[in-house]
């Protein structure tokens, strides 16, 4: 295998000089040439140093955005100047029925550093409730099918002073498979069932406190997914929507944004909801791993020791000690947005800050996209990055990074690093396991999972049950998984996984395994010789602004 | 046609078998009587100790071998009240969702239980279950005779029960599924294709954790449970 430890002794690049050259009209990508020093990558929790071919077009991730610098004068000024709405204030009557409902785990990753911006704004929002006499407040994380919350993980969201005054009556976890805890809202013109959190729709006014890493969160997700159930996600978490998803990163390409869309309208005309949404810059690591967010040939070397040092320390601890290095060091974002009022009018503002913090203009498709990987997605904050979640991370998040039209050509190679381990969080993941060993060895054909198998899966009591009291997704979830990935499925020619520990898992995700980078790329070039190379460097995140 | 079956005692409800047998010594027609017949089984409690540790099938015959001399009328007279002042108080909560949960897929739902008959038809109908496999005592002369019919509900003859429940109404078992606390009830888990462990105890834990069973908490946690789950 190719990959080697950083830096070769042959090319430091304080020795050489640049490395690399900036192409195109912007400073994040870089055209590698013969003596561009090995790029990071990561590979599930170890990180790899990997040499690319000169040529190899490198997309980095934007600088963070500046943060705010006062975030609790911001979250006040946008409850006061709302967009679109009255401001909070007077939306309140004494004895009304409040319920505030906030984004869950999946949101952000790695987590915020305490405070999380979801306190701040709910301390400022509670106090205001109060002041106008409104006591008959309850607070619902919006988890929609993904696992509940810890009360652990709940306090580090909310603070510890929310968390002991409301913890657990008058704040929980939504249960979308409570027979008495969901109220049909109505259908669209679609027929889109929209059947949410009787709480929420009961309530005389909803309060929606997002958090909004990715274009894809929030908007009319919020309520419209995120207080919904199993009813109302099958109309747009569905193979045939996600075939028609380009990207579903950019919300004006998305037919799963469009769906939801819709039944967020429903939600709008028929519920009183006040929107608070907050964005966040891409400061995913800390000080001493900050140097992941850079171009390679600008580390200092002391960077680079530092490098070296972490990835042989992560190649000699066993996974539990290299999932709690990074799980349970919270990342230090910078808040750089808080928007308040009617939902599109403050998405259109979130949008605005994402797309700024993300996108990067790259010219031109890719006949290679090459990506490490990394240990976290949505769908696995404090636990392991199964098998099932890694295809969601290659065909469904890293494919979706762009907007305009997809970074990788029509029929072109995805090459990945990932170990794809047959490792499942049991607790977590208990539907999944269950999903990958019995359902895809029988058929990876989406339509044919949709038809024949989900709804049996779905309604299996036990897994429901682990659900609802336990700590685990819902069964429906796994299917919702393989269909994200579906887009890139039908747009992707190969998937080729560098470092896997087996060759059954990639084999069941329709991945072709190779030992080394080089073997990889020369597989691609079999389709396609001397292909145009490009290398996404995540995390953190980076989206692609596809032109010409 | 698909079913659920159930174990019964530290699945569904916190009780065990003791527990209604208790009731009925408790409750006999004069208090010297009581005394007697509960006097009489503290001592063969250190036997069925051991035979619960050995063989679960001769800790029932042991244990029921304290309604020896009720008679028939008494039992079923007394059922009512031990069904609502034992099990009934007992049902851990979730329980009676998780069974009409199944009955919601179509399944036939049947408890499967060591315990007695005139017992298992009140839990089945409060819960909603459709049916029941359970114990039943050896009448003679309308006095129980402190032996029960064979076959035994215990351990492994539960999967054999099941084997036959499915055969005769041609009922496919990998579309079935089993709940059970307890790794005396792996065999019935076994014959199913889906089994599921209910606030398992540690070795059944440790073996659902193995073949990535589900694992259900109706029940509170226990601490150590809840620890051995995070170790990957």
């Amino acid at each position: 295998m190719s990959i080697r430890a950083y830096p070769p002794p042959s090319s430091r690049p304080s020795e050489l000089g640049p490395r690399s050259r900036s192409r195109g009209s912007h400073p994040c990508v870089v055209t590698l040439d013969k003596k561009s020093a090995p790029r990071a990558v990561f590979s599930g929790d170890e990180l790899l140093s990997v040499d690319l071919p000169a040529g190899t077009r490198c997309l980095y991730p934007r600088p963070p955005v500046d943060a705010l610098k006062d975030v609790d004068a911001a979250i006040r000024y946008a409850l006061n100047h709302p967009l679109g709405s009255d401001p909070l204030h007077a939306k309140l009557r004494p004895g009304m029925k409040v319920v505030i409902a906030i984004d869950d785990i999946s949101l952000p990753l790695p987590p915020m550093r305490r405070p999380d911006v979801r306190q701040r704004v709910l301390t400022v929002v509670l106090e205001l409730l109060a002041d106008h006499g409104v006591d008959d407040v309850e607070m619902i994380i919006a988890t929609s099918l993904h696992r509940r919350m810890t009360g652990d993980e709940v306090r580090h969201v909310v603070g510890d002073r929310i968390f002991k005054a409301y913890w657990p009556d008058r704040l929980y976890n939504h249960d979308a498979e409570d027979p008495r805890g969901m109220k049909l809202v109505g259908a669209t013109d679609q027929g889109e069932v929209v059947e949410l959190n009787r709480k929420a729709v009961d309530s005389d006014l909803l309060i929606y406190v997002n958090l909004n890493l990715v274009p894809m969160d929030g908007g009319h997700k919020s309520v419209a997914v995120g207080l919904c159930g199993y009813k109302s996600l099958r109309a747009h978490h569905n193979p045939r929507v996600m075939r028609d998803c380009w990207s579903y990163m950019d919300p004006a390409g998305s037919a799963l944004a469009t769906s939801v869309d819709r039944m967020g309208r429903l939600v709008e005309k028929t519920l009183n909801v006040f929107h608070i949404e907050t964005t966040v810059n891409n400061r995913m690591f800390d000080r001493p791993l900050e140097f992941l967010h850079k171009n390679e040939d600008d580390w200092s070397g002391t960077e680079r020791a530092s490098f070296k040092a972490l990835s042989f320390t992560l190649s000699r601890l066993p996974q539990p000690a290299r999932q709690a290095i990074f799980q349970r060091v919270p990342s230090p974002y910078g808040v750089t947005g808080v928007f308040a009022g009617a939902c599109e009018a403050v998405h259109e503002k979130t949008l605005e800050r994402c797309f700024a913090q993300y996108l990067v203009p790259v010219e031109g498709q890719a006949d290679v996209v090459v990506s490490g990987i990394p240990y976290i997605s949505p769908y696995n904050v404090n636990s392991f990055l199964n098998p099932l979640l890694v295809q969601v991370m290659a065909q469904g998040y890293l494919f979706n990074l762009y907007r305009g039209k997809p970074l990788l050509k029509k029929g072109g190679t995805l090459i990945v690093f990932h170990p794809c381990t047959d490792q499942f969080d049991k607790e977590h993941h208990a539907p999944y396991v269950e999903f990958v060993h019995d359902v895809l060895p029988q058929t990876r054909d989406a339509m044919e999972m949709h038809h024949n198998f989900e709804e049996k899966f779905a309604s299996n009591p036990a897994y429901i049950e682990m659900y609802r009291r336990g700590h685990a997704y819902h069964p429906a979830h796994p299917f919702y998984m393989w269909y994200w990935g579906e887009a890139g499925r039908q747009h992707i020619g190969r998937v080729i996984v560098v470092g896997a520990d087996n060759d059954y898992i990639p084999k069941l995700l329709g991945y072709e395994t190779a030992g080394s980078f080089q073997e990889a790329l020369g597989m691609a070039s079999d389709s396609k010789p001397n292909p145009e190379i490009t290398m996404m460097h995540i995390p953190p995140i980076v989206m692609a602004d596809v032109s010409g | 046609m698909a079913a659920s079956f159930f174990d019964v005692d530290g699945t569904l409800v916190r009780t065990n078998l003791v527990h209604p047998t208790v009731f009925y010594l408790a409750n006999q027609h004069n208090p010297l009587r009581s005394l007697g017949v509960m006097a009489r089984a503290a001592l063969g409690s250190p036997r069925m100790a051991l035979a619960e540790m050995l063989d679960r099938r001769r800790f029932n015959e042991l244990l029921f071998a304290a309604y020896k001399g009720m008679s028939e009328d008494r039992l079923h007279i007394l059922a009512d009240e031990a069904f609502d002042t034992v099990l009934k108080r007992a049902i851990y909560p979730g329980a009676r969702d998780l069974v009409q949960r199944c009955r919601a897929q179509g399944h036939d739902v049947v408890l499967v239980s060591g315990a007695l008959d005139f017992l298992m038809v009140r839990l089945a109908e409060h819960l909603g279950a459709t049916g029941h496999i359970s114990n039943r005592l050896e009448i003679k002369d309308h006095y129980a005779t402190g032996k029960l019919l064979r076959p035994i509900v215990a351990g492994p003859e539960k999967a054999r029960l099941v084997r036959e429940w499915a055969r005769e109404r041609d009922c496919d078992l990998g579309d079935c599924f089993a709940y059970s606390d307890s790794y005396s009830d792996v065999p019935l888990l076994s014959v199913v294709g889906h089994p599921c462990a209910v606030n398992p105890d540690l070795r059944l834990s440790k073996l659902a954790r193995t073949y990535a069973w589900p694992v259900i908490h109706l029940g509170k946690r226990p601490a150590l449970a809840e620890l051995m789950e995070k170790i990957p």
